[in-house]
C-alpha cells in the first residue's frame, strides 16, 4: 500500500513539473504573476510529492519489503539499519530518485526565493521544471524504483560488506547535493540568457547556490576519497578512475565559476563567460551521471548490450546541455561586457585562474572521453591513465597555485604587482624555507617534491598574509585590527579558509606521492619488518568466526624508531562464503599528519615449513593534510554562505539545502571600495 | 556513485588478496632493477581490472604481467624494447600513457587549446582599452581617509 502511495506520488510529481514548466512559461509570457506563482506552487508541491516517495522508498527498504524489485536486489534482513537506509540509495534507481529529490528540492528552494526578479525566476522556475520532467520522467518511465516483484523472495540478495561503511553511506547524498547545486545555477543561467540580462546583480544571485552546491561536492569528493583510501587496502586515494574524473570535472568547473561570477558580481566583467561556467558546470554534473549510470564506463559493449537506460540518459544530457549551449551561442553575443582593466589587475588574475581551471578540467574531460570515442569510431582501444592525468593536469594546476596568493593582493582594474609581490615577501620566504628544508632533510631527495611543498606552504602563507594585510596586522594599532578582524566579511574569511585549505592538499598530496614507503613480507609468528624505521612485529594470528563469515585477524606490534610503542595493528581478512569474496579489513595507525597502513594478506607456506603470512605496509606521511584541506576549502565555502550579504538571494528556510537556507536580514550598504579593493570571495 | 567501480574492483581484490607488486617471493634480487621494473609497472595497464595498473592489481594476469617483465628486466633489455613487447602482444591498450599520435593529440591540444585562446582574449582585451587612472590625488586620498574614518564601521574594509 505505501509503496503504491509512493509509486503515486512519483507519478503526480511528473504531472506537477509538467504543469510548472506550462505554468511558468505562461506567466512569463503573458506577465502574469498569479500564473508565474502557480508555477512555483507546482515547483514546492513536486518537491513534496517526491519526498513522499522517497519516504516510501526508505520505508521499504527499512522494513525489508522484499516485494519490491529494488529492495529485494539490494537488501538483506541481516543489514544494521544505516546500512539498509543507505541501501536506498545505492541502487541505479535509488540513486536517480535521490537524484530528483534534490533536483526538485533545489527547485522549491529557488521557487521560494523573494529576491528575484519577475522574468527572471519566471524563467528559471520554468527551466529547472523542465530539467524536473526530464528526470522525474526517466525514472518513472525507465528506472523505477518501486516497482513490484509478482513473486517476492523470502531474503533479498545483497549484503556487499564492502560497501557497508558510515563514509560510503553519505557519500553519495552529498555528492548529488553538489551535482544537482549547479541545476540553480544552469537553470538561473538559461533564464538569464533568455531574459538577455547577465549583470551583477544576476552573479550575486547565483552565488549561494554555487558555494553551496560546490562546497556539497567538495565533501561528497572527499568522503569518496576517504573511503577508497581506508576500505579498499591499496593505500591510495585518487586513482584518476573515470568515476572519480566524473565528479571532479563539475567541481573544477564549479571552482572556475566561483571566480569569475566574483568579478561579473563586482565589475560586471565576463558575463558571458560566467553564463557559459554555469551552464558547464550542471552539464558536467549530468554528463557524471550518465557516464556513471550508462554502463559505458564498465565497457562499450555492456552498453551495447542494454543501451536503453544509456540512451535515454544520453538523451536527456543532450535536450539539457545541448538546448542551453545553444541557447548560449544565440544570446551570448549580445551580453555586453564593457569593464575595462588591463591584464594585470584583479580581473586578470581570475581570468587566469579560470583559463587555468577550463583548461584543467578538459585535461580531465578529454582524458576520460577519449578512450571511449576512439573505441567507438575506430574500434582502437587505448588508455588513457594516471601518468598522463599527473603529469598534464599537475602542469596546469602548479601556475595556478604559484599565482594564487598574488591575485586577491591586486587590485580591481589596474594592479600593482610589484606591490602585490612586496607584501608577499614573508610568504615567499616560508615557501622558499620549505622548499629547502624538504629537499635537504628529506631522503630520499626529491626536487619535485620539494617544489610541491613549497607551492602548499607559498599558498597558505600567501592567503593568510593577505588576511593579514586586510586587517593590518603589524600595521595599525591592535584595537583597530580586533576591530577589522570582526568587522571582516564572512566572504573574506571564507576565501582564505579555502585558499589555506588547497595549500594543505598540495602540501600533503606533494610529500605523500613522494615518500610514501612500502614494505611486504611473509611473516612467521614473532618475525618483523621494517617500514620507515618503523618495526612491525607478527605476534598472533586468530580466527575469526561471524555469522556469515570466516576470517583471520592479525594482531600486529608497531613500534617506533625509539622502541616506543606505537600500536596493536589489527588488520584482518574475511572470507564470505555466499558470495565468494574476500575482504581485507585495513589497520591504520594515526600520528598527528602520517598513517601506518597494515593489511594483511594470503597465508603461505615459509622457508622453514612454517606457516607464514603475507603483511604489507604503507607508510603514507602527511596524508592527514589531504583529506583535511579539501574540507577546509568546503568549510570556507559554507562560512562564505553565511555571509550576511548573501541573504539577497533566499529568504526562508528551506529543507534538503541547510547551506542556502539564511533567515531574511537587511542589506547592508556596500562599502566604499578601498584602493586595495576587497577580496573575490565577497 | 563509485559502487559498480568498486564492486569491480572488490572482485578482483577476492582473486588473490596480498599479491601486490611488492610480494617478497616475486621481487628482483637486485634493487636497482626491481626499482625499474616498479617504474614500469605504473604505466601498464592491468587487462582485466577497471583502470588500474599492474603495480596495484592483486589479479592473476598482472601478476603475470609483472613477472614477464621482471623477466625482460633481468634479460637486460630497456624500457622502450618492453613497452613496444608488451604493445605488440596485448596492443596500445596496455600501456596507460598514451602514445603520442595524430588520434591521440587532442589530448596535448585540446587544452593547449584553451590557454591559447585565453591568452589570446586577454590580450586583444587589454589593448582595446585604456582603464580610468588608478592612483588618486593627494587631495582625493585625504578625502577617502575622511570618508573611511566616518564611515568605519562593522562591514567597511
Amino acid at each position: 500500500m505505501i509503496d503504491e502511495l509512493g509509486q503515486f506520488a512519483l507519478i503526480l510529481a511528473l504531472c506537477l513539473s509538467l504543469a510548472q514548466v506550462a505554468l511558468s512559461v505562461a506567466g512569463r509570457l503573458r506577465r502574469d504573476a498569479a500564473l508565474a506563482g502557480a508555477g512555483e506552487g507546482a515547483a514546492m508541491a513536486t518537491f513534496v510529492a517526491i519526498v513522499i516517495g522517497f519516504a516510501a522508498l526508505i520505508h521499504a527498504f527499512v522494513t525489508s519489503d522484499f516485494s519490491v524489485l529494488n529492495v529485494a536486489a539490494n537488501s538483506h534482513t541481516a543489514k544494521p539499519l544505516i546500512y539498509k537506509i543507505a541501501g536506498a540509495w545505492g541502487s541505479h534507481e535509488g540513486s536517480i530518485l535521490l537524484w530528483c529529490l534534490m533536483l526538485t528540492g533545489y527547485g522549491a528552494a529557488m521557487a521560494m526565493s523573494r529576491r528575484l526578479p519577475f522574468g527572471l525566476k519566471a524563467s528559471a522556475v520554468a527551466t529547472q521544471g523542465v530539467l524536473g520532467v526530464l528526470f522525474i520522467g526517466y525514472m518513472v518511465f525507465a528506472s523505477n524504483p518501486l516497482t513490484r516483484l509478482a513473486v517476492p523472495p523470502v531474503q533479498g540478495d545483497s549484503l556487499n560488506p564492502l560497501l557497508q561503511d558510515p563514509a560510503l553511506a553519505g557519500h553519495p547524498p552529498f555528492l548529488y547535493a553538489g551535482y544537482v547545486g549547479f541545476s540553480v545555477v544552469f537553470s538561473l543561467s538559461v533564464a538569464a540568457l533568455i531574459e538577455g540580462r547577465v549583470e551583477p546583480a544576476w552573479a550575486r544571485w547565483i552565488r549561494p547556490w554555487t558555494l553551496a552546491a560546490w562546497s556539497l561536492l567538495t565533501i561528497g569528493i572527499t568522503l569518496g576519497s576517504y573511503w577508497a583510501y581506508y576500505e579498499l587496502g591499496w593505500g591510495g586515494w585518487w586513482a584518476w578512475d573515470p568515476v572519480e574524473n566524473a565528479s571532479f570535472m563539475p567541481w573544477l568547473l564549479g571552482t572556475a565559476l566561483l571566480h569569475s561570477a566574483a568579478v561579473t558580481e563586482k565589475r560586471g566583467a565576463y558575463p558571458s563567460w560566467t553564463a557559459l561556467m554555469g551552464i558547464g558546470a550542471f552539464a558536467l554534473s549530468m554528463m557524471g551521471a550518465f557516464l556513471v549510470r550508462s554502463g559505458v564506463l564498465t565497457s562499450v559493449h555492456a552498453f551495447a548490450i542494454d543501451p536503453k537506460r544509456g540512451v535515454l540518459l544520453l538523451g536527456i544530457l543532450g535536450v539539457a546541455a545541448g538546448g542551453a549551449l545553444a541557447l548560449y551561442a544565440w544570446r551570448a553575443p549580445a551580453l555586453r561586457d564593457e569593464a575595462a582593466f588591463t591584464p594585470v589587475s584583479r580581473e586578470g588574475a581570475l581570468f587566469l585562474n579560470n583559463i587555468l581551471l577550463a583548461a584543467a578540467t578538459a585535461v580531465v574531460l578529454i582524458g576520460t572521453l577519449l578512450p571511449l570515442i576512439r573505441s567507438a569510431i575506430d574500434g582502437t582501444p587505448i588508455s588513457v591513465g594516471a601518468p598522463y592525468f599527473n603529469l598534464t593536469f599537475g602542469a596546469l594546476i602548479a601556475p595556478l597555485l604559484l599565482a594564487l596568493p598574488a591575485g586577491p593582493l591586486l587590485a580591481w582594474k589596474r594592479g600593482d604587482l610589484a606591490g602585490a609581490l612586496r607584501r608577499l615577501w614573508l610568504a615567499g620566504l616560508v615557501a622558499a624555507a620549505a622548499a629547502l628544508a624538504t629537499f635537504g632533510l628529506v631522503t630520499p631527495r626529491s626536487l619535485l617534491a620539494a617544489c610541491g611543498v613549497a607551492l602548499g606552504a607559498w599558498v597558505i602563507a600567501g592567503a593568510l598574509a593577505e588576511a593579514a594585510e586586510r586587517v593590518r596586522a603589524f600595521r595599525a594599532p591592535w584595537a583597530e585590527v580586533g576591530r577589522r578582524t570582526l568587522g571582516l566579511p564572512r566572504g573574506a574569511w571564507g576565501m582564505t579558509l579555502a585558499h589555506v585549505g588547497i595549500g594543505v592538499f598540495a602540501l600533503g598530496a606533494s610529500f605523500e606521492t613522494a615518500w610514501r614507503a612500502e614494505g611486504a613480507e611473509a611473516l612467521r609468528l614473532g618475525q618483523s619488518m621494517h617500514v620507515a624505521g618503523y618495526e612491525l612485529r607478527l605476534d598472533q594470528i586468530g580466527q575469526e568466526f561471524g555469522p556469515n563469515y570466516v576470517g583471520e585477524r592479525a594482531l600486529i606490534r608497531v613500534t617506533g624508531v625509539d622502541g616506543r610503542l606505537l600500536c596493536i595493528a589489527a588488520p584482518d581478512r574475511k572470507l564470505y562464503a555466499a558470495r565468494a569474496q574476500t575482504i581485507s579489513g585495513v589497520a591504520i595507525c594515526p600520528t598527528a599528519l602520517d598513517d601506518l597502513y597494515v593489511v594483511v594478506g594470503d597465508k603461505r607456506v615459509g622457508a622453514d615449513g612454517a606457516p607464514a603470512w603475507l603483511i604489507r605496509s604503507y607508510w603514507n606521511p602527511w596524508v592527514r593534510f589531504i583529506f583535511a584541506g579539501p574540507l577546509l576549502m568546503a568549510l570556507g565555502g559554507l562560512v562564505s554562505l553565511s555571509d550576511r550579504r548573501l541573504r539577497f538571494a533566499v529568504t526562508r528556510r528551506v529543507r534538503v539545502q541547510p547551506a542556502a537556507e539564511p533567515a531574511p536580514g537587511p542589506e547592508p550598504a556596500p562599502a566604499p571600495a578601498p584602493a586595495p579593493a576587497p577580496g573575490p570571495a565577497e | 556513485m563509485r559502487t559498480l567501480r568498486r564492486l569491480g574492483l572488490a572482485a578482483s581484490l577476492a582473486v588473490l588478496l596480498g599479491a601486490a607488486a611488492a610480494d617478497p617471493a616475486d621481487r628482483l634480487a637486485d634493487p636497482a632493477k626491481e626499482a625499474r621494473a616498479r617504474a614500469l609497472f605504473t604505466d601498464v595497464r592491468c587487462l582485466v581490472c577497471q583502470s588500474q595498473s599492474i603495480d596495484e592489481s592483486d589479479a592473476p594476469l598482472a601478476r603475470d604481467l609483472r613477472q614477464l617483465i621482471r623477466q625482460q628486466v633481468t634479460d637486460g633489455r630497456s624500457d622502450g624494447e618492453i613497452r613496444s613487447f608488451l604493445v605488440s602482444r596485448y596492443g596500445q591498450f596496455v600501456l596507460l600513457t598514451p602514445k603520442a599520435s595524430l588520434g591521440n593529440a587532442i589530448l596535448w591540444v585540446g587544452p593547449l587549446l584553451i590557454l591559447i585562446a585565453g591568452a589570446a582574449a586577454l590580450i586583444v582585451r587589454g589593448r582595446g582599452q585604456t582603464p580610468p587612472p588608478t592612483s588618486l590625488t593627494v587631495e582625493e586620498e585625504a578625502e577617502l581617509e575622511n570618508l573611511s574614518a566616518k564611515l568605519s564601521g562593522p562591514g567597511t574594509s
